[in-house]
């Protein structure tokens, strides 16, 4: 009956999605993003959390366009997105470059500028 | 005219620069012909000037050049200026002159050796730097000629680099001069102190008021600068360079160690009359200086074989003669001695080198003996030079040398007979050369006998008009007849200030007594013949003498034949000290503490990169962690500003 009571406040009076919410989320994802970059081996895997942390980005620009009633976050949004497009292009060819050349794509097998 | 006083000594400088630079390749005769041309024709503009000052009115004879402003800084005021008066027409003359005719004769003597173009090159700077010397308005540029000069005789004497002997002594009249610059940079410090410029014209007629007579001033500025003429005059105590510089080619101690760089102390003396007139204690030390140099040199020059040596001693004596001059008031007696000698003496040692060219090369009078009929003009020139130097009538020696004992006499009876004695000497030792080369009976091994020949044109001519100048130049001061002693009156308004100090106070008749200076002139000339004769009975009549002499007196004679150890005796006081802290300051000093500062350096800087360089793991993910943390941080600086 608690719990009943609870839920119905809850399902009755829902909060607010603020902005806060959608910046922890955001930052989150970046942190996310963050980590697998530094810690995750594969050359593609890292690539991808690169796509994660801009991708954090962007539902930042979002969020404030939204809450700040303005139109240029969302344009800016747009720009990013073609850059990561081409981003991912080029560092796709990379990856295939140095397949080629190494044989892996372990990122830590990868290190000839070693003293 | 005199405004282009200052391409006088720019023509040399044209020929140093274009046959030191551009000259390689080029011909002996080109090398030797643009040498002798540029200080030509610098003796040509010298010529002109000085008919100019001729057509001018005595008193207005000085006139100032400023070609250039170098330095100015507050007070100081030092610019590239000339300074055309009397004296240093003459000098100009005398360099430029001479200067030409020794060129001239090198394009002989030095050919076929392999640095001939480097040996005209060097001659050339010499004359630039001689003349700046002799033309300067002021003390600064004439340090500057000053010191030129010493650096050429340094790279001449060593001109034969390969051989120690000559390499050391180029070394040793460097230093033994530097010792002389540093007293007559002092002396030149006080006296800025005292006038504030270094322009001549300004110092030498504010000097009677600035600095009272007789004082420690005066004094004391007048000594420094005795002490730079001393190095570069060769007197006691720093003459021990002169000798040693014969190992430079025969030319060279010609124009360098008899008619021109040595003389630069006694210009300077002159130059600095009015000074030195102000401080009657320093004309005392120069005169007796003078005066003792010119005995002791003589006594060594007695003793020697080698005929350059004598001819060196010789000039240190007939120096202490110029200085002895001036010291007892007489300038322009020592500038007429100077001028004399400078024909004779380079005349001898031309001369000596036709010999030594005859010679293949040796020098040692016991090894020569009854040239004169292999070598007649050189032997006849050679003549000509000791009759001038010995001062017998009418050779030019005699006018200038009597001048000079005259005014000694008058001064001080001391000094005539110190000055006599040297003369006997003088005669003597010269006669004695004389005899012993060409005279007498040949000593001549026969290997040389066989490459004896007379010099070419190109050599012997030049000797024949130094013999010509040597004969007639002192005609242009006769004494007793007033008029006559054109020299004298030419220079007299740049030294009547001077004379005008010395003669204040002192009574003076307004005649000289015509029977004092008859009396003294016939008692040179009288000395004079005695050592002739005297050698004459040494080396002709009687070749065993010389030795029975030396075997009565085996002490003295040793003593006078080392040259009194004085060289020794410097080595014992100041050089071996020297030296061995230099080579302390090598081994130890600049080994240990300078190399080991500059390797510590280094070793310093390779183990930070050592340490550093671990940073570089090649790793990516090592490499995005660095930038992560550089974000951060600038993050983090922003917010927290």
């Amino acid at each position: 009956m608690t719990v009943g009571r609870n839920l119905s406040i809850r399902l009755g009076k829902m909060e607010m999605v603020t902005l806060q919410h959608y910046l922890f989320l955001a930052a989150a994802l970046f942190c996310l993003g963050v980590i697998g970059v530094m810690f995750r081996r594969n050359l593609i895997v890292i690539l991808m959390s690169l796509e994660l942390m801009l991708n954090a980005v962007n539902l930042t620009f979002i969020a404030f366009a939204r809450y700040l009633n303005s139109m240029e976050g969302q344009i800016f949004v747009l720009f990013i997105m073609v850059v990561a497009a081409a981003e991912v292009a080029v560092g796709l060819a990379i990856v295939v470059a140095v397949f080629r050349q190494r044989g892996t794509v372990n990122v830590n097998d990868v290190n000839l500028m070693k003293w | 005219m005199t405004d282009l006083v200052w391409l006088i000594p720019v023509f040399p400088l044209i020929g140093f620069l274009i046959n030191g630079l551009i000259a390689k390749g080029f011909s002996e005769k080109a090398i030797g012909w643009i040498g002798s041309a540029s200080v030509g024709a610098s003796f040509v503009v010298a010529l002109l000037i000085f008919l100019e000052l001729l057509g001018m009115a005595p008193e207005a004879r000085s006139a100032q050049k400023v070609v250039y402003t170098w330095m100015l800084s507050g007070d100081l005021n030092v610019p590239i200026g000339f300074l055309v008066d009397p004296l240093s027409i003459v000098m100009m003359l005398i360099v430029s002159g001479v200067g030409c005719i020794i060129h001239i004769y090198s394009i002989g003597y030095m050919h076929g050796e392999l640095g001939f173009r480097r040996y005209f090159a060097y001659l050339n700077l010499f004359v630039f730097n001689m003349l700046i010397l002799v033309s300067a308005g002021n003390f600064v540029l004439m340090f500057v000629g000053w010191e030129g000069v010493g650096l050429c005789s340094y790279l001449l004497i060593g001109y034969y680099y390969e051989k120690q002997s000559a390499a050391d002594a180029g070394k040793k009249a460097f230093v033994v001069n530097r010792v002389g610059d540093f007293g007559f940079l002092l002396g030149m410090f006080l006296i800025f102190i005292v006038f504030g410029t270094f322009n001549y014209t300004d110092i030498f007629t504010a000097a009677a008021e600035k600095l009272p007579y007789g004082g420690a001033l005066v004094t004391a500025i007048t000594l420094l600068l005795f002490v730079g003429a001393t190095g570069k005059s060769a007197q006691l105590p720093l003459y021990t360079w002169l000798p040693d510089a014969m190992e430079g080619p025969t030319p060279v101690s010609a124009l360098i160690h008899a008619a021109t760089m040595v003389t630069a102390g006694v210009y300077m003396v002159a130059r600095c009359s009015v000074l030195f007139a102000l401080a009657p204690v320093s004309m005392t030390v120069v005169a007796v200086v003078g005066g003792a140099t010119a005995f002791y040199a003589a006594t060594i020059g007695i003793t020697q074989f080698d005929i350059k040596r004598v001819l060196a001693y010789s000039t240190i004596s007939q120096l202490g003669y110029m200085f002895m001059a001036c010291g007892v008031g007489a300038f322009a007696s020592g500038i007429f001695h100077l001028m004399t000698h400078a024909f004779f003496k380079a005349l001898l040692f031309m001369s000596a080198g036709s010999v030594m060219h005859a010679m293949s090369g040796e020098l040692d009078m016991r090894k020569m003996g009854a040239l004169r009929k292999k070598l007649p003009r050189t032997h006849w020139t050679y003549l000509v030079g000791t009759l001038a130097i010995a001062g017998i009538f009418p050779f030019a020696g005699f006018f200038s040398k009597d001048e000079i004992l005259f005014y000694s006499f008058e001064r001080n009876p001391g000094y005539w007979i110190v000055g006599a004695a040297a003369a006997i000497m003088t005669s003597f030792y010269m006669f004695r050369s004389v005899f012993m080369t060409f005279y007498g009976e040949s000593h001549v091994d026969h290997e040389t006998a066989h490459h004896l020949h007379e010099s070419p044109p190109i050599m012997t001519l030049p000797l024949v008009v130094l013999a010509v100048l040597a004969s007639v130049g002192g005609f242009v001061g006769i004494p007793i007849f007033p008029g006559l002693n054109v020299f004298g009156d030419f220079l007299a308004p740049v030294f009547a200030p001077a004379k005008a100090i010395l003669d204040h106070g002192v009574h003076h008749a307004a005649h000289h007594p015509l029977g004092l200076e008859l009396t003294l002139m016939g008692v040179s000339l009288a000395i004079a013949i005695i050592g002739l004769l005297f050698a004459r009975w040494m080396y002709i009549t009687d070749p065993a003498e010389p030795d029975r002499v030396i075997q009565r007196i085996p002490g003295v004679h040793r003593l006078v034949y080392n040259k009194y150890w004085v060289d020794e005796l410097y080595d014992v006081l100041f050089v071996n000290s020297i030296v061995a802290f230099s080579k302390w300051l090598w081994k130890a000093f600049d080994d240990a503490v300078i190399d080991g500062i500059v390797n510590g350096v280094a070793s310093v800087v390779r183990r930070w990169g050592s340490e550093l360089r671990l940073l570089q793991t090649g790793l990516v993910k090592d490499y995005a962690f660095s930038m992560l943390v550089g974000m951060l941080a600038v993050i983090g600086y922003l917010i927290l500003r």
